[in-house]
């Protein structure tokens, strides 16, 4: 059996899985947020989207356009109104009440649209793929997905080392009541990660609708993806982050192999092997108290 | 420049400053003495805004600013060097005086000017802030405090658990600090390194002012700082 081809099938796959989980480390590394809304948020940009492509009739990368700015400022407005009131000692509040977004999202969603699954197409592009030697066939999508994933960790690595906001962003998840006397709003910095990662949720959504496709229902198993890949990345780790996410895929793709209906399981199966041995995750830094 | 009047605050049920009145003028130094537990950090706290005022004002030029934020006070210059030190542990010692420039408050202690003031902190510049020893830590995060160019320069405890030699280093810096116009509130439990730097006492006992004024005798204010009998 030749297993070259699944290995690089499964890489550019953890593109698309890194996209997804950026997004999630961001909000949980900042403010300690498991946002269980995250992967039902990446369905409702990629709805809104498909709404924007049969309104507009322009291709769903210039509907991005229009998507991301608006899933940022849901983002901003979301935390500043919602999140912030669930911040505290207990994650629990915002477990609950991301958990009930969750929910208001797959049901709004299923109310105004359908059950049925719906995909994004770029038109040629979506089967278009490259001939590498070996006989191994890359789809142009996936390689433009794991490019702008490692583009995206790229800049968002830059932001936070180099940056001022990057430096309160890590200042405020260090000690957020010295961020404060500092003369800065940690709230603020708070919703413009939130916007970031909204942003982000957008842009893959709109990636795993076009490799993919989605229904109401979808997000659970996108959220579930990019929290593996978080965990065996290591937490608080952009490029572990990007790492875990290419096992995860590798792990799907490879199972998938050897067992065509198995692919998720042996995801599933390799983050808990990581759980079992590393549960720091690659990078292994060890979890700030 | 500060006017604090009959000023109270509490921790939940319990109130643990009640009544306290003080003022500082620009440039001034006054120090805010007491044993522990007399509330003399949950004083400066009230003053920054990491508590909420139950009762009193807290006017700062001219504006009362008990209503406010902490960060919206450390913008007008109410800056405070937090009781133990709050360093950003992850940041390094440049990244940790970067953050104040957040406070964006043009005036004298530039970056430069603060490594000038205190050469240790300027050696350790790329060091992890959480490596530092507990000296270094103090300094950096007085530096800290200074990039963002206070008015009114908060200090608690510095001193504590830190070596004689650093204390001395820190407390040198406290007259240049002073020289550009900034006003220092005090907290310190070590009354004669107060009375050191400071004319002016303020003696906190459980939770209310039990002496204040300038130029005291050293015995009335062990009587005050214990609250036992004076002696007459």
């Amino acid at each position: 059996m030749n297993l070259l081809d699944p290995l690089i099938q499964g890489i550019l796959l953890g593109g698309l899985y890194a996209l997804f989980a950026a997004g999630l480390s961001l909000m949980f590394g900042v403010m300690r947020i498991v946002n269980l809304a995250y992967g039902d948020f990446a369905v409702l940009a990629a709805y809104g989207t498909l709404i924007v492509v049969n309104a507009a009739l322009i291709s769903p990368l210039a509907a991005l356009l229009i998507v991301a700015p608006a899933m940022a400022v849901l983002g901003y407005i979301l935390q500043r109104t919602i999140l912030q009131r669930t911040l505290g000692l207990s994650p629990l509040p915002s477990l609950l009440v991301t958990f009930g977004l969750s929910i208001i999202i797959q049901n709004l969603l299923l109310m105004f649209g359908s059950a049925d699954q719906k995909r994004l197409s770029l038109g040629g592009v979506d089967t278009a793929s490259i001939t590498l030697p070996f006989d191994i066939r890359v789809g142009v999508f996936p390689l433009f997905i794991f490019l702008l994933a490692i583009v995206i960790l790229s800049i968002l690595s830059w932001v936070t080392a180099k940056t001022q906001y990057g430096r309160l962003v890590r200042a405020v998840s260090d000690d957020p009541a010295t961020v404060d006397l500092q003369g800065v709003n940690p709230k603020q910095i708070y919703a413009l990660a939130t916007a970031i990662a909204f942003g982000l949720v957008a842009i893959a959504g709109l990636a795993a609708g076009v490799q993919t496709s989605f229904n109401p229902t979808s997000g659970s198993m996108l959220l579930i993806f990019a929290f593996e890949a978080v965990i065996i990345g290591g937490l608080g780790s952009l490029w572990g982050t990007l790492g875990g996410a290419m096992i995860l895929g590798v792990a799907q793709t490879v199972g998938a192999a050897f067992a065509p209906a198995q692919q998720i399981l042996a995801g599933h199966l390799v983050f808990l092997l990581f759980l079992a041995f590393l549960p720091n995750g690659l990078t292994r830094r060890k979890v700030r108290a | 420049m500060l006017d604090v009047t009959k000023l109270s605050a509490a921790y939940g049920q319990v109130t643990a400053i009640r009544d306290i009145d003080l003022a500082i003028s620009e440039g001034g130094i006054l120090a805010i003495i007491g044993a522990n537990g007399a509330g003399k950090s949950t004083l400066l706290k009230t003053i920054a805004g990491q508590l909420p005022t139950k009762s009193g004002s807290i006017v700062f030029d001219g504006d009362d600013v008990s209503g406010l934020p902490a960060y919206e006070r450390a913008r007008r210059g109410i800056i405070m060097v937090p009781e133990g030190r709050r360093l950003f542990a992850s940041l390094t010692v440049h990244e940790n005086l970067q953050t104040a420039l957040s406070a964006k408050r043009k005036g004298a202690w530039t970056l430069d000017a603060v490594y000038d003031l205190f050469p240790l902190v300027a050696e350790r510049k790329d060091r992890r802030a959480g490596n530092l020893s507990g000296g270094e830590q103090q300094a950096t995060a007085i530096a800290r405090a200074l990039v963002a160019n206070p008015r009114l320069l908060l200090l608690d405890e510095v001193s504590l658990g830190l070596a004689p030699s650093i204390i001395g280093e820190l407390y040198a810096s406290l007259p240049i600090i002073l020289e550009q116009g900034t006003a220092i509130l005090l907290v310190e439990q070590d009354v004669s390194r107060a009375l050191n730097v400071s004319d002016e006492v303020h003696c906190l006992l459980q939770g209310a002012t039990s002496l204040a004024g300038k130029n005291i005798a050293l015995s009335e204010i062990s009587a005050a700082y214990f609250g036992t009998e004076r002696d007459s």
